[in-house]
């Protein structure tokens, strides 16, 4: 097993550690300089809608959290294909740390969609493939969670959840889809579409620095979770082969 | 390297198995997975509509198509597609977002062809401008109607 690609490099655990130290503060300052610019511009600076008012600003949050919501799910999904196809285990620490933070970018996707949708659409909820699909995909998110939890044997949860991830990641398309594919009470892509943003750039600037806020915030968290599973497992190793030394 | 071959075909296999599966029951109920239906669509289908079966009309409410009557407290009005045209009767509270041009999607019943509407929402575009942009658009002449259907559009 001769590290015979570049990438490999960075599977190696003491290697990724030196890395995240170097990369998390730099990810900490990012998150927050983009959040107060994308919340000032957003919240303050940034016109009202001319038919949403000001309710439009709940587009700042809800629509980067569904951005969050799908990106995490496929690193989500990507990790756990290499961790059961090349067993690198960084792949599978890096799957379990994604997973509160996309059921949380998820959460709030839905909470903020849901705050729209009452002044709006006049309904909280509707079972539309598209609030539909979302839902299913916080389920998966849960589901992911407790499967790993659900297993006496470590590797044996990890490879469950990692199964299930991959089974939910047909999912990821039809969320993004599902407002092309069928009529929708959700309105279709506005940023991401061929013929240009139909978003006036007053209200596009904010929304991508926020939608970048959210990515570096995800970028940190994530380094935090995996370097504290990493020392979690490296301690619990330690305390095993002391066990066994007695 | 053998076995992680295996593995990487098994697991492309397995997802390229799931997305036909998921492909197939997807289109198979493509009818339940819609959220409402075209007045084209209602008026082809009037046959087999019964009283009683619920369902949802989408498009955008024709110009000049919205009167009150009891006091206000019923409205009528028409849903186009811009091909076909369904009358509503809805007696309830509208949506702050419901006017003429306006997308909307009515739920109730298909009676003797008039719809009759339990519950009306509003569906709101993907366009997204402040009022100065769009008054300006209305000026110039290049205001497309919103919420217009995808294929409504030029």
């Amino acid at each position: 097993m001769a590290p015979s690609s570049s990438l490999h490099r960075f599977a190696n655990p003491a290697r990724f550690l030196r890395l995240a130290a170097v990369v998390q503060p730099w990810a900490a300052g990012l998150t927050i300089a983009a959040l107060i610019a994308g919340l000032y511009l957003g919240l303050i600076a940034s016109p009202g809608d001319y038919q949403q008012g000001e309710t439009v600003r709940i587009m700042y949050i809800h629509v980067p959290s569904a951005w969050m919501a799908l990106f995490c799910y496929t690193n989500m999904a990507l990790a756990s294909a290499v961790a059961l196809i090349w067993r690198h285990p960084l792949a599978d620490v890096i799957a379990k740390a994604t997973a509160p933070i996309g059921a949380c970018f998820t959460f709030l996707a839905l909470v903020t969609g849901s705050l729209w949708g009452k002044p709006m659409w006049g309904t909280w909820w509707v079972w539309d493939a598209r609030l539909t699909s979302v839902l299913i995909l916080f389920f998966l998110y849960l589901g992911y969670m407790a499967l790993y939890n659900a297993f006496d044997d470590a590797t044996r949860g990890a490879r469950a959840a990692a199964v299930l991830a991959l089974v939910g990641v047909v999912n990821v398309p039809i969320i993004k889809f599902s407002v092309d594919w069928w009529n929708t009470l959700h309105q279709p892509a506005s940023v991401v579409k061929l013929d240009g943003p139909a978003i006036h750039p007053s209200m596009l600037w904010p929304l991508l620095l926020m939608a970048l806020a959210f990515t570096t915030y995800y970028v940190w968290v994530l380094l935090l979770r995996v370097r504290a599973e990493l020392i979690g497992r490296r301690v619990r190793a330690i305390r095993l082969r002391q066990t066994q030394v007695r | 390297m053998k076995r992680k071959h295996k593995r990487l075909t098994f697991v492309g296999l397995g997802l390229l198995l799931l997305g036909a599966a998921a492909a197939l029951v997807l289109t198979a109920f493509e009818d339940s997975i819609v959220f409402f239906f075209s007045p084209t669509e209602v008026l082809a289908k009037q046959g087999e509509l019964t009283p009683q079966r619920r369902l949802r009309i989408g498009g955008l409410v024709e110009e000049g198509s919205v009167a009150k009557a009891d006091g206000g407290a019923v409205t009528t009005f028409r849903i186009t597609d811009l091909t076909a045209v369904v009358p509503v009767v809805f007696r309830g509270i509208l949506p702050d977002l419901f006017r003429e041009g306006q997308g909307v999607v009515a739920e109730g019943t298909w009676q003797n062809g008039v719809f009759q509407a339990t519950e009306v929402l509003a569906k709101h575009d993907e366009n997204y401008m402040p009022p100065e942009v769009a008054e300006a658009l209305k000026k110039s002449g290049q205001w497309q109607q919103t919420g217009a259907p995808k294929e409504a559009k030029p």
